[in-house]
């Protein structure tokens, strides 16, 4: 047991809450293809996951569309991170199902791993090796032949107009040159989905803005972005969102039917107005 | 004099080699008073009683590795007794840097700086005992239980949990429950609120947060901000940071500080006055095109992303950019002027920098 799941065990709440699936009629809409093997997006039915008696994650039911932009965001406890670690394939799901770029999250973790990117503001690149070192490695990491590597990298800093940083350490460069970094080599090797952990935390908001260009860029290219935050705003620029509490979806929407539905301004509003529904204490 | 110059240079030399937990674990270590100190600072607290800027910083500065990086450029500013000054700014800013100073953790490469009179060099131990201190980066003890933790504090500043319960109660009652449980088994925003409770519970006349609500969800934030507003009312400055421009207004004063620099200090209503561009909201049916036809548009000095829609400065005529936006076929087209935000603030600061 991790120190994670440890956590989350000692968290047992003393009555276990029974929560309920929610169908989302717009999803009738996803196109036809979704949870085929090797396309895009990625879908969950009732995935469950309990520590001891403690239900982390309750019956969440959801797809994304191949190239959406689909925010994941829930107060701090949720159960965010779990939800999150089980489609990464790093956690075995108690019950349900889940595809994952059309990959089964109990049989087929390591296909999942292969097919998706995944960026955390807590780590991403090594510090101490250089930008061109870092794509190397995950490149190569990601199975990637050296002679795929190069081309690619020279039109990535290019684009980045990171040339003249290429053999400088990463450590040396601003937080916002690190971050953007960090998504382009999550999504080197073109994986179908990339999972965006908090991604801009503590950056400056021109900075944050050029990093939502990127993510922009790649869900045009077709890669399916699925990112949490606490910025409000970034919930905004999302194509739909969901809002977890106490382990289920308890909204899922795109953000401007959730303003309506909840008489709310902004997305600032419609979080205070759900998420303080949450009984769980952390 | 000369002995604690030195104590702290070598001090200061040290933390280098410690890791920065430890080093920021230091800031609780206060060695005791001789009793000469004692009357000094008696002195100086009744003196300080009457003034009102309880911290005072002029002209510091601060370079990392040989000069090479300056984290810290000729900063100034005061904080008054009973005011929430905030720092509002991107990581690598040199927020840190400056609590870091005026905590007396590291030196000052130039310009100086008074915390309730006391200077950060010479008067470090006075400083230490009359401070409270949340870094960014959750320093209590791992392995220690909120119960322990706060215990801990209270003795090593030479109080009890009871004497000052009051100052604390609002935040504890939340964490109470879980009194038992290790600190490093707590989730981000319980630590949040015990780091808060221990830099508390020794009734500091000044209390540093540095980035107290960064991770946290946005309801956890307002909670915490509506502490700190009622804090507040107690005899105590409060020096806070924080990446997010909306907690902006939260604060009595703000600085916008960028690059080692701060860009402009004010009111939070202040500044927003101040901004003196024609600000537009303008939304559109498809806001990744709107932005991109933005770029485009000559009669404007700056777009961007704003939400769920874009912020627009408007050289020219609201009308001729509509007819403009509908040409390129875009729909649902609304273009209204608004009152900038703090967020507009900053990056009109950093388009002018």
């Amino acid at each position: 047991m991790n120190k994670e799941e440890k956590y989350i065990t000692r968290h047992k709440p003393k009555s276990q809450k029974i929560g309920n699936s929610i169908s989302f009629p717009h999803l009738g809409k996803v196109p036809k293809g979704i949870g085929a093997r090797g396309v895009g997006g990625l879908s969950a039915t009732n995935l469950t996951k309990r520590f001891g008696n403690f239900t982390a994650v309750d019956r969440i039911t959801f797809e994304v569309k191949q190239g959406e932009i689909f925010g994941f965001l829930g107060a701090n406890g949720a159960g965010k991170t779990t939800a999150m670690r089980m489609l990464c394939g790093l956690l075995k799901p108690t019950s349900g199902e889940a595809t994952v770029a059309g990959f089964d999250v109990f049989k087929e973790q390591e296909e999942i791993k292969k097919n998706i990117g995944y960026m955390s503001q807590k780590f991403s690149l090594y510090e101490n090796m250089t930008v061109r070192e870092n794509i190397e490695f995950f490149g190569g990491v990601y199975g990637l032949k050296m002679s795929e590597i190069k081309p690619r990298m020279d039109s990535l800093l290019n684009k980045l107009e990171f040339t003249d940083v290429r053999d400088k350490l990463v450590q040396s460069l601003p937080l916002g040159w690190k971050q953007k970094l960090a998504f382009s080599t999550a999504i080197f090797h073109e994986p179908q989905i990339v999972f965006l952990d908090e991604p801009t935390s503590g950056v400056d908001p021109v900075t944050r803005r050029q990093f939502w260009d990127l993510i922009y860029d790649a869900s045009e290219r077709g890669i399916t972005v699925f990112v949490t935050t606490h910025y409000m705003d970034e919930a905004e620029y999302c194509n739909r969102i969901s809002l977890m509490v106490d382990g289920r979806i308890e909204a899922l929407d795109t953000p401007k039917n959730l303003k309506t539905e909840h008489n709310a301004n902004s997305m600032n509003e419609v979080f205070y107005a759900l998420a303080r529904k949450a009984k769980r204490v952390e | 004099m000369y002995s604690q110059r030195h104590a702290i240079r070598k001090l200061n030399k040290s933390s280098t080699v410690l890791d920065s937990a430890s080093a920021e674990k230091l800031i609780a270590y206060r060695s005791p008073l001789t009793a000469e100190q004692k009357e000094l600072t008696a002195d100086s607290s009744s003196f300080i009683a009457e003034q009102t800027a309880y911290i005072s910083v002029s002209r510091l500065s601060k370079s990392y590795e040989k000069a090479s990086v300056l984290a810290v450029d000729n900063v100034s500013f005061e904080v008054n007794r009973g005011e929430i000054f905030g720092l509002i700014g991107p990581d690598g800013a040199g927020k840190t840097s400056i609590f870091r100073m005026l905590t007396t953790l590291i030196l000052p490469d130039s310009g100086s700086a008074t915390v309730l009179g006391f200077d950060v060099v010479k008067d470090f131990r006075e400083i230490r005992s009359q401070v409270g201190y949340m870094p960014g980066r959750f320093s209590l003890y791992q392995d220690l239980s909120i119960e322990e933790n706060l215990n801990f504090y209270a003795t090593i500043f030479g109080t009890t949990l009871e004497e000052n319960f009051h100052l604390i109660h609002d935040i504890y009652v939340q964490i109470e429950p879980f009194k038992k449980r290790k600190a490093g088994n707590l989730s981000g925003g319980m630590k949040q609120k015990l780091a808060l409770c221990c830099a508390l519970i020794h009734k500091p006349r000044v209390l540093f947060l540095d980035e107290p609500t960064t991770g946290i969800d946005p309801v956890s934030r307002k909670e915490l901000w509506e502490m700190l507003r009622k804090l507040k009312s107690q005899d105590i400055a409060i020096l806070a940071s924080t990446p997010y421009m909306d907690e902006a207004l939260m604060c009595d004063r703000i600085g916008l500080i960028n690059n080692g620099k701060i860009m402009t200090i004010d009111t939070p209503q202040g500044l927003i006055e101040k901004y003196d561009k024609p600000l537009y909201a303008v939304s559109a049916d498809n806001i990744a095109r709107l932005l991109r036809i933005l770029q485009e548009y000559p009669e404007i000095e700056n777009s961007y992303a704003f939400g769920d829609n874009a912020h627009v400065i408007l050289q020219g005529r609201s009308t001729d950019l509509k007819r403009y936006l509908e040409e390129k076929g875009l729909r649902n087209i609304e273009i209204i002027p608004i009152k900038a935000t703090v967020e507009d603030c900053f990056i009109n600061s950093l388009s002018e920098q």
